[in-house]
């Protein structure tokens, strides 16, 4: 009955309201996408504080929202009892006294941009999941999700992703702060260099499916599994190729996403809070929103990318029920679980990417900044665009000799490359002991001339 | 309503959310600005010099670096989605074609390496006659560095 209403209002049919039909379900798609993330960004925060806290052998918040109803209370089944939410309205809590807070403009600041620069740095997380499919297209789902089916797909996701460059840049300039330049620009090198190797690594996917459409990239998944294990889904994650893609897009994606170990535009012990120095009340709170938005929708692209979007486990269950008749009845309930609970397996797989995110923040010290660099266009990138050109060669190899013999020519060239990568990389390590290698050595003047620490002029001595 | 319609729908809705953030605070809070408040916020002291100071060269040769490889890749975009389902003579062709091309992309990244265009250590950074002078001896913490000589110099 849904399915026929929504059918009717893609199809133009009148609608009590009297708007058009289109741009009813359209909203409804809007709305469909943004509600849940606005709803699960508070209980994100909860998990990232508590889990943190695990980590670091603490408790976390655990204590917000507890209701202790007295021993007289009225009705006796509640008397003396509690109810715990287990400070999972602790993050509602922080939202409610930020808006309430002084709302504090520096006299010195760009106004315009100043007032912009947060809304700037929240659109793009929002924004980005505009053609993220988290359901099957076929049927209900089909008409729900994405959001707009459009050719190219991962382009809008790489140029929407690419914005959120500008928020922090915009506000670390209005600012008229130092360290809140300094933030600024830190972080607008970090986004820029990181984007050469996240395009690299979906430019590899998206030669490997043929399709910048992202529901095209997860039919792509499902197809048997490197071109000829029936029965099994063909992940990304699971071939070579997708796996060094994978790591590449990975790394790229927390750094996109300004998250420890690569949150040195907001380095709190060198530039205090980086670009939101001058920042306060909810204005502050919209760059943390903007960031944890981002994470939770970067996370739905790394899964819709290389886990298979919203499939729930990585078998064809169709192909097995032809297989094993024996079980068919049993493939065929998976299949339709399959179907009917895509939305929470690609929540799940967002919840996973997210609580990788914060592992990881527990986890890793903060990069230098010659490291970040030196990742990201050293490392990254060298191995995004070989990756790349192992695709391309495995295309034509597969259409030559099969995919059996694509897919070997495919492991001979990875195991090539990665012995080559491992043997250039030890020796240029085995050269590189510390400053000596780059010629830097911190020299001091002769002993007898030394008056405490100062750095010496060659030409004087 | 063709395919990007509703992605004007979910940019208004996202512009709308963005901008009821960033408003309500400023309608709902307290407005009480003192000279303390509004003053550039430097760690607790009182501010001192032009905060546009003068920064690296470094981070605009990473930018124009970008747009040199940024422009490459999105080059590539085009080719690389239909090269799946092209025919196998127009696969290889390209291909090598493409090799080429990668060829180039891959000397002028070597380029950018060799001439330190991406080094930011010290050896980048500091004025040439901070860094070595190996007639010099080599700095060695263990002596040089002590609470005891800090205190002599000041």
């Amino acid at each position: 009955m849904v399915y026929d209403w929504l059918k009717g209002l893609q199809d133009g049919a009148i609608n009590p309201l009297g708007i058009s039909g289109p741009f009813l379900l359209a909203l409804l798609k809007v709305l469909l996408l943004i509600i849940p993330i606005l709803t699960l960004v508070p209980g994100l925060i909860w998990w990232e504080r508590r889990l943190l806290s695990w980590m670091q052998d603490r408790i976390g918040p655990n204590r917000t929202g507890t209701i202790t109803f007295p021993d007289n209370f009225p009705l006796k089944a509640l008397a003396g009892k509690k109810i715990r939410t287990f400070g999972l309205l602790q993050p509602i809590a922080d939202g409610l006294k930020l808006f309430l807070k002084e709302d504090i403009t520096p006299s010195h600041v760009d106004r315009k941009i100043y007032f912009i620069a947060p809304a700037i740095a929240l659109f793009p997380a929002f924004a980005l999941g505009g053609t993220l499919p988290w359901g099957p297209h076929t049927g209900i789902y089909g008409l729900l999700t994405p959001v707009a089916n459009i050719e190219i797909g991962i382009l809008y996701v790489l140029a929407i992703s690419s914005l959120g460059a500008y928020g922090v840049v915009l506000a670390g300039y209005a600012s008229n702060n130092k360290y809140s330049l300094m933030g600024g620009l830190r972080a607008s090198a970090q986004l820029i260099s990181y984007e050469l190797g996240m395009a690299m690594a979906v430019a590899a996917v998206v030669m490997a499916a043929g399709s910048m459409k992202l529901t095209s990239l997860v039919e792509a998944q499902e197809a048997p599994l490197w071109g000829f294990v029936e029965g099994v889904q063909n992940w990304f994650i699971f071939t070579p190729y997708g796996l060094v893609a994978a790591v590449v897009f990975l790394i790229a994606m927390i750094a996109e996403t300004n998250r420890a170990p690569f949150d040195l535009p907001e380095a709190e012990n060198e530039l205090i809070a980086g670009y939101h120095t001058e920042y306060s009340s909810m204005k502050f709170a919209v760059f943390f929103m903007g960031e944890y938005a981002a994470m939770f929708v970067f996370s739905g692209v790394f899964a819709v990318l290389f886990l298979g979007g919203y499939n729930m486990m990585p078998f064809q269950w169709d192909v097995l029920a032809n297989q094993i008749p024996a079980m068919r009845g049993f493939f065929e309930f998976m299949a339709s679980a399959n179907y009917w609970l895509a939305p929470l397996t690609f929540i799940v797989k967002c919840a996973a990417g997210i609580t990788f995110f914060i592992w990881l923040r527990a986890t890793l010290p903060r990069l230098r900044y010659d490291q970040l660099m030196n990742l990201g266009w050293k490392t990254l990138l060298p191995v995004g665009v070989a990756n790349f050109i192992v695709v391309g060669l495995w295309v034509v190899l597969t259409k030559i000799w099969g995919p059996v013999g694509g897919f070997v020519s495919l492991l001979v060239a990875m195991v090539f490359l990665a012995v080559l990568y491992l043997n250039f990389v030890s020796r240029t390590r085995a050269e590189a002991i510390g400053l000596q290698s780059r010629k830097i050595a911190l020299v001091d003047p002769a002993p007898s001339q030394r008056r405490g620490i100062t750095l010496v002029d060659p030409n004087k001595s | 309503m063709n395919d990007f319609g509703p992605i004007l729908i979910l940019m208004a809705v996202s512009g709308l959310i963005c901008t009821v953030m960033v408003v309500g605070s400023w309608v709902l809070g307290p407005k009480k600005l003192t000279p303390y408040k509004s003053s550039p916020y430097e760690c607790g002291v009182a501010p001192s010099g032009e905060a546009n100071e003068r920064f690296p060269i470094k981070f605009y040769l990473v930018a124009i670096l970008f747009v040199l490889f940024d422009i490459e890749v999105v080059f590539l975009w085009s080719w690389l989605t239909v090269f799946q389902s092209a025919p196998l003579d127009y696969q290889i062709f390209t291909g090598l074609a493409m090799l080429v091309y990668f060829a180039f992309w891959i000397l002028g990244d070597w380029y950018v390496l060799k001439i330190g265009a991406l080094d930011w250590d010290e050896a980048a950074s500091l004025a040439p006659e901070k860094y070595i002078d190996s007639s010099l001896p080599a700095f060695d913490p263990s002596t040089s560095l002590t609470p005891e000589r800090v205190a002599v110099n000041s």
